[in-house]
């Protein structure tokens, strides 16, 4: 890192990295917590000290759709929404994945209505899981500048659009000690981004993007999407490693046993008990664990592709695990917990699920110290913790 | 098993490529002896598909429908003022 570390609210690290990165077309629709990113940018174009277009929608929809066709153009583009907003983005959402778009955006993270709560979980992005990007989850603001960049990395190398999830207020609004790389840093990371000719918008040799397709092709072009999905761990692996050479992050706390990109597994290597969280979360579990020598905790750090296999052989050490999460798949489980079960195909080692946080519910070291003594027992595989 | 890739990147026009016709279950046909070439029809049909054109043993234009991409929507026969255009069964 060539940059001081700077005690910064999580939005503005967002903002000044999206800044260093350089987007050249930016367009965005105000909505809580996110607003805080997007009104910084705008503040930055406004004053002179950007260049990118920053386009005003009247929507979500219209923001995702002028990012989409800016996409389309052959530039980097970015956007950021929350919940109600991201909801709103559904169906261009859909169409950026499967047009192929390096599309970044940042989800700050919120409850979805009803009841309408501004409040944070997890329950906007699993609406959109199954849309064909690349989700990653930041546990703190430092992880979520470096996402920014790595996402970015990954969108224009897979031509996939990628989304870093940042837990709403809990990352955006807190004040953190950060360090932004510098423009001439993440340059070496990422270089400019240049798509091959013929395949952007360009009046000068005109294609059609977002073409009909009849069942005699659209089958197989929906396999691609997820096969270069699927395909994309390894990469993803790479360009993890190839980050932390070129921005030598400093490295706090104990030293995970497993990081790789994909996920982080701290604790002991034979644990009784694995925690699973995505997100913001795993700080809290981190400080209830402490050098609990029975417990280790598994954070997730890349959702989609899911990194089932690398989950499972973390997983299968342990005799309890809990997934705990911020959202539920209503009339089933966690989504985290159920596409965990799909991977582990066994009965062992005991899974369960536990639910907290909803709608910005504060998740307690308490709390985790009771799912702790839970994970072992043989009761109900779901429960909600909402009190103890 | 791998598939080939199909490029998503597509030439203006091609669209043309994907024929509509068989979507149909009747097709319109129409009566040349019996319609007065107002034109109506052709500028109706919601896929473009009927084009007035020079027709041996008539004077006037008459309306030539492409079966390549019409719908069989029946649009045509329900506009054409003499109803000089039925709906056939396809198949």
């Amino acid at each position: 890192m060539d940059k001081p570390k700077q005690i910064l609210e999580g939005s503005r690290a967002i903002s000044q990295t999206i800044k260093n990165i350089g987007p050249a077309v930016i367009s965005a629709y105000p909505i809580t917590p996110q607003t805080h990113i997007v009104e910084d940018l705008a503040r930055l174009k406004a004053s002179g000290r950007a260049d990118f277009e920053y386009v005003r929608a009247e929507s979500e929809f219209a923001a995702a759709s002028i990012i989409l066709g800016a996409s389309a153009t052959g530039v980097r583009v970015y956007s950021a929404t929350s919940s109600q907003g991201l909801l709103l983005m559904a169906e261009a959402f859909f169409n950026i994945a499967g047009m192929r778009l390096p599309v970044v955006m940042t989800c700050a993270n919120r409850a979805v209505s009803a009841p309408i709560n501004i409040w944070n979980d997890h329950q906007d992005v699993m609406a959109v899981r199954d849309a064909g990007w690349l989700q990653l989850f930041a546990e703190n603001n430092q992880e979520a500048v470096n996402q920014h960049i790595i996402a970015y990395k990954l969108a224009e190398q897979l031509q996939l659009p990628a989304m870093v999830n940042v837990d709403g207020f809990i990352l955006t609004h807190s004040y953190e000690p950060v360090r932004i790389p510098s423009v001439e840093l993440i340059k070496k990371y990422l270089p400019d981004y240049q798509p091959a000719s013929g395949t952007f918008l360009d009046p000068q040799s005109p294609v059609t993007l977002g073409a009909f397709f009849t069942p005699e092709h659209y089958f197989e072009v929906r396999q691609a999407l997820h096969e270069d999905l699927r395909g994309s761990l390894e990469l993803i692996k790479k360009e993890y490693k190839l980050f932390q050479k070129i921005f030598q992050l400093p490295v706090g706390g104990p030293r995970p046993l497993i990081d790789n990109g994909l996920l982080e597994y701290t604790g002991p290597k034979k644990p009784e008990t694995i925690l699973v969280a995505l997100g913001s979360m795993v700080g809290t579990i981190k400080e209830a664990v402490q050098d609990n020598p029975r417990v280790g905790i598994l954070k997730i750090k890349v959702y989609r592709p899911f990194p089932g296999k690398e989950i499972v052989k973390c997983l299968e050490t342990a005799a309890n695990v809990a997934v705990i999460e911020k959202s539920v798949s209503l009339g089933q489980a966690g989504p985290l917990y159920t596409e965990i079960g799909g991977a582990l195909r066994s009965s062992r080692p005991r899974l369960k699920n536990y639910i907290v946080g909803l709608g910005g519910r504060d998740v307690t070291t308490k709390m985790i110290k009771e799912i702790i003594k839970d994970a072992g027992r043989n009761n109900h595989y779901l429960k909600f913790i909402g009190k103890i | 098993m791998k598939n080939k890739k199909i490029s998503l990147v597509t030439q203006p026009n091609t669209t043309l490529n994907n024929k509509t016709g068989p979507w149909r279950t009747a097709q319109p046909v129409t009566d040349y002896n019996v319609c007065i070439s107002c034109a109506l029809c052709s500028k109706i049909c919601p896929e473009a598909c009927i084009a007035m054109q020079e027709t041996a043993g008539f004077d006037k234009l008459k309306p030539r429908t492409n079966y390549d991409y019409c719908k069989g929507c029946g649009l045509c026969v329900k506009e054409c003022p003499v109803k000089a255009i039925k709906m056939v069964t396809d198949y």
